[in-house]
């Protein structure tokens, strides 16, 4: 059993990353975030791991690219103008495909916004970032605790799936101090990428006629003795660079269905007494902490509300959203910014529920009393 | 004994794609050999590259090679340097990706002096995207977007390194191959950042917006304003304008080498 401890995000975060084996990070100071790499400049040496300050923030999140590729687990974290800078490191590791992992601490914005204060306004960013067609996966926790699990599974999924994942926390997560009881870390699943049991001379790093459709990549212990090649041009499955047509868009296709393709492993999300719903709130991380108290309220008041809340926001719960615009009459999409989740929810529904907004972008959370009135307002 | 160059290079892979005469496969020629001297094996050794003409060297070296963004190489060999200590880390690198779009990254590891390798290959211009200029096109010469001769000023790869806190800096040519393969080795033997500025000819690029279409005449060219560091201190400021001075020019092998100081601190973490 572990005890309890008072911990924020931010520590949360760090600690999950180290007991999910990372081992290398490397990032740059920017408000809301830089609790992580304070964190983390005192842990990661007395674990063995590294920890280096960039001298910005593209190359912290090149620099976890790199230490990906040569075997170790890594994570960089950011926050609005830094994480805009990261977006092309990004697309690298989306198209070497290597394990990354990105904690966005998000603040206001655009540009330098509001440093210091909450917002849920990159989560399009999160989706479409770095340029060209590609698939991510992000997760956005509530609590403190998801905080920590969610950490845990970002890790797994980028290892499982070989590719960049977000974890999407938000400037009241960050420094939101509270009473964690952390798991025993003997129950954590802890998943690594998949090892080459070919010899080197046989190891290609995209070979998925061989391994399947996410080949194995060396850890650090086998680093040296794979030797092979990676580039951010389009490759075929030796690493080396081609523009055969039939090459580049089988892998552009396979890179977007090695996710798609696994959805009910990634995806993740809550039904909130909606089994009686007559009305349903769509909310995600820190937000969906208010629309449950609203939740709670509105049915102490006599309002059946329910809420759908995904933890895993990329790829976006098409079926289920879809589902609940067949199967219920009314929906609110709330979320700490001017709308961006709200459009894949209208399109994921296709006009079948009636959607109103609690949207806000000042830089303070969402109550939920104006959630509450949306609700009374709407039914 | 004559080098095995097959030990080396993914055969497959040849011909080299840069233009006939290009002076990156002298460098490339250059580095292998001083590998081949050392007696380093493939599986020690790291190559990192970013993006322009020279950096698609590390699709033809056998070693673990990867092929980074523009101007990024460094980041990403600093992180692999820290991860595996006892590889060989080597940058190879293009002028405009090195000081230009990668300027910050190379200053800061020259300052951590982390034990990297970096190959400059300095031909003066941005040649995959069209000969724009670069910050070591000389100024006065022609180039796609400086059709009318560069304004600007250039760095001088060597002071700057210096500067920045890099404890070897050497600079050689390829009109002499011979010296800047031991230059290079010199640099992968020391234990700190090192940094080799190579001068090259780019003819096709710079060469031909510049009246030195021919690649001899350009390497000529680069032969008359290369002078050595023992020339170079009989020479007047005066004298010594749009001359490259050529020669081991720092070495200092006193300040220590950065993933020995993390060492250190994960030691210190550790027994805390």
């Amino acid at each position: 059993m572990s005890k309890a401890q008072i911990m924020n995000g931010n520590e949360l975060v760090s600690e999950a990353a180290i007991a999910a084996g990372c081992r290398f990070y490397a990032g740059y100071p920017i408000t809301p975030s830089s609790e992580i790499p304070e964190h983390l400049s005192k842990r990661m040496p007395e674990v063995g791991g590294v920890f280096v300050q960039f001298e910005d923030e593209i190359a912290s999140c090149m620099a976890a690219v790199g230490a990906s590729y040569a075997g170790y687990k890594s994570m960089t974290a950011s926050s609005g103008p830094g994480i805009s800078l990261k977006q092309e490191a990004i697309g690298l590791a989306c198209m070497m495909e290597l394990p990354l992992v990105v904690v966005n601490v998000m603040r206001g914005g655009p540009s330098t916004g509001l440093p210091t204060r909450v917002s849920q306004a990159d989560l399009m960013q999160a989706r479409w970032g770095t340029h060209g067609d590609h698939m991510i996966i992000a997760v956005a926790p509530e609590t403190l605790l998801e905080t920590y699990t969610e950490t845990i599974r970002a890790f797994n999924m980028a290892e499982k799936y070989r590719t960049p994942v977000y974890i999407l926390t938000d400037a009241v997560l960050a420094h939101l101090n509270g009473r964690v009881e952390l798991p025993d870390p003997s129950t954590l699943e802890i998943i690594d990428r998949t090892q080459p049991s070919v010899p080197p001379e046989e190891y290609n790093p995209y070979d998925v006629e061989r391994f399947g459709e996410v080949p194995p990549l060396p850890n650090k212990e086998n680093f040296h003795d794979y030797r092979f090649h990676m580039t951010g041009l389009n490759k075929d499955k030796t690493g080396f660079p081609t523009v055969n047509k039939e090459a580049v868009e089988a892998d552009e296709e396979r890179m977007i269905t090695k996710i798609t393709g696994n959805i009910k492993d990634i995806e993740s999300f809550e039904y909130y007494k909606m089994d009686d719903a007559q009305l349903v709130i769509f909310a995600y991380g820190t937000n969906a902490a208010a629309a449950r108290v609203a939740v709670d309220e509105a049915r102490e008041a006599g309002i059946k509300a329910g809420m759908f809340r995904p933890i895993t926001v990329w790829p976006f719960p098409e079926k289920q959203v879809a589902e609940i615009g067949k199967n219920f009459d009314k929906m609110i999409v709330s979320e700490i910014n001017l709308g961006q989740m709200l459009y894949e929810v209208e399109r994921a529904t296709k006009g079948n529920i009636e959607i109103s907004t609690v949207l806000q972008a000042a830089g303070v959370p969402i109550r939920p009393q104006q959630i509450l009135d949306k609700m009374k307002e709407v039914l | 004994m004559a080098t095995d160059y097959s030990k080396y290079l993914r055969m497959e892979k040849l011909p080299l794609y840069w233009c006939p005469g290009c002076g990156n496969g002298t460098i490339l020629k250059a580095m292998i050999t001083a590998i081949d001297e050392l007696g380093w094996q493939n599986d020690d050794i790291m190559m990192v590259s970013g993006i322009g003409c020279s950096s698609r060297a590390t699709g033809y070296v056998d070693f673990h090679t990867i092929h980074t963004l523009h101007g990024r190489a460094v980041p990403v060999a600093t992180a692999i340097k820290m991860c595996h200590p006892d590889m060989h880390v080597i940058v190879f690198s293009g002028d405009g990706d090195s000081t230009a779009i990668g300027g910050n990254h190379f200053i800061h590891a020259c300052r951590r002096n982390i034990d990297l390798t970096v190959i400059i290959v300095d031909n003066w211009i941005y040649g995959m995207t069209g000969g724009q200029y670069s910050p070591l096109t000389p100024t006065g010469t022609k180039a796609s977007t400086m059709p009318r001769g560069n304004i600007d000023p250039n760095f001088d790869i060597a002071e700057l390194a210096k500067g920045a806190g890099a404890t070897f800096v050497a600079r050689s040519s390829v009109a002499d191959p011979m010296i800047l393969k031991n230059y290079i080795k010199k640099g992968l033997s020391h234990k700190g950042m090192s940094v080799i500025d190579a001068l090259s000819n780019c003819h096709i690029q710079w060469g031909r917006r510049n009246k030195y279409g021919d690649p001899v005449k350009l390497v000529d060219l680069i032969k008359e304003r290369t002078v050595t560091k023992a020339k170079a201190a009989k020479m007047s400021e005066e004298e010594l304008k749009g001359k490259y001075v050529t020669g081991i020019l720092y070495e200092d092998t006193a300040k220590k080498e950065y993933t020995q100081a993390y060492k250190e601190l994960v030691e210190k973490a550790q027994n805390e």
